[in-house]
């Protein structure tokens, strides 16, 4: 087993990072999960939130995520986000923003299932602001 | 013939035209070359989502599969996306764009398919509304800045809408796909039903645990995907263009300059003539007295 993982972020405008780490946590739509070298092959969704690059190439770091998903392999991790910063870029006002938006899409959601993902991620958002 | 005078006007006139060019040339070239990159950054993420969808569908099919991929059972009803720029003066960029887009919807409605169209870009909008005028249902601009997420988002969005709301059922994206800086070609692609690359797929795709499981990932993914495919679609635009017009200014600048030279030589040619009429009139008249 090797004892760091390759790890790519993508968001659909670049490749925000790619590198060796020795775990990185991300926040799965079903809970938080740390992936470690040697994981199980995975895909799963992503809800907004922190994740947590640990020994990576350049020490530490953590980017927060508009959602996406990951694709998990022993040796390679991948993360496409929706959106991603780097968590130094991300503030709480931009943050109050995004979840201000969410509550304008809230009340004039259409569907169901729409305001189900909408409340979801309202939820994660608010999480994350208490994290920051 | 033209008067000394006339001729120095009209090469000043030429030659201010030929520095408008030149300058457009050279601010095409510098856009390509950040547009160039941002379609280039903008493929691993279309890459792996192609390749995990892939991975997905196989795993899904039958009645259960969601719409986006196995589409509605019909084809009645379509739904064309037209991409082009907003900008001209880039050659035949736009006009190729638009060349396929008739093709496409022609063929069509010949067939005796409902067709609606969506433009992003003022040129295809101005090409296409008086032919297909009726059939426009939304209109977006490019706008000056770079192509973005949040540009492509509300497509994506009212496409989505569309066809949730079940009033298309097959939805093409027609936009040039940049081959290299003198290469662009008009493409077509079926986003709705998605077109799945069987080749991406990775023989070991079943392997994967999925969280939460594979219809409800289906689910956020081929959405996404869409959008995904219309920002690919503009970054792709967007260089083409710059591209274009950088061969289209060039070749502007270089004529202006062979404009130029003829003139030049006409000019002096007339100017002379003058000069020797001038000096025979002097000199027969000296002969005379």
């Amino acid at each position: 087993m090797a004892d760091k993982i390759s790890f790519d972020l993508v968001s659909p405008e670049r490749l925000l990072l790619s590198e060796d780490a020795e775990m990185v946590t991300l926040p799965g739509t079903e809970g938080d999960l740390g992936v470690l070298p040697g994981h199980e092959p995975l895909i799963t969704t992503l809800r907004p939130g922190v994740i947590a690059v640990k020994g990576g190439g350049q020490g530490d770091a953590r980017f927060f995520v508009m959602g996406g998903f990951a694709e998990v392999n022993p040796e390679k991790l991948t993360v496409l986000a929706e959106e991603a910063l780097p968590m130094a870029d991300m503030d709480a006002a931009a943050l109050n923003q995004r979840i201000s938006n969410t509550k304008e899409d809230l009340l004039v959601a259409k569907s169901e299932r729409e305001r189900a993902r909408l409340v979801q991620m309202l939820d994660s958002l608010e999480q994350a602001r208490a994290a920051l | 013939m033209a008067s000394v005078k006339e001729m120095r006007t009209r090469i000043a006139s030429v030659k201010s035209i030929q520095k408008i060019t030149k300058a457009l040339q050279m601010v095409a070239a510098a856009k390509l070359r950040r547009a160039q990159t941002a379609a280039e950054n903008a493929r691993p993420y279309a890459r792996r989502m192609a390749n995990v969808i892939a991975n997905l569908s196989a795993g899904v099919s039958g009645p259960s599969a969601p719409r986006l991929l196995a589409g509605t059972g019909s084809d009645q009803r379509h739904l064309v996306v037209v991409a082009t720029s907003d900008r001209g003066l880039a050659g035949g960029f736009n006009s190729g764009i638009v060349r396929a887009a008739r093709e496409k919807i022609g063929n069509l409605l010949a067939d005796g398919k409902e067709v609606k169209i969506i433009t992003v870009g003022r040129k295809g909008r101005d090409q296409l509304r008086r032919t297909y005028g009726k059939h426009f249902i939304a209109n977006y601009e490019v706008g000056l800045k770079p192509a973005t997420f949040a540009l492509a988002q509300p497509i994506a969005r009212k496409v989505l809408d569309l066809f949730e709301a079940d009033e298309v059922d097959v939805v093409t994206l027609i936009y040039s796909r940049f081959k290299s800086v003198v290469s662009q070609v008009p493409t077509v692609r079926q986003l709705i039903p998605a077109e799945v690359d069987e080749t991406e797929a990775q023989p070991n795709g079943s392997f994967y645990e999925y969280e939460p499981d594979e219809e409800a990932i289906l689910e956020v993914l081929l959405p996404q995907n869409i959008s995904v495919q219309i920002l690919n679609a503009l970054l792709q635009n967007e260089a083409g263009f710059y591209a274009a017009q950088m061969t289209a200014t060039d070749n502007a600048t270089r004529n202006a300059g062979d404009l130029i030279d003829n003139l030049t030589i006409q000019m002096n040619r007339t100017r002379q003539a003058q000069i020797t009429k001038e000096l025979i009139e002097i000199i027969s008249g000296a002969a005379a007295v």
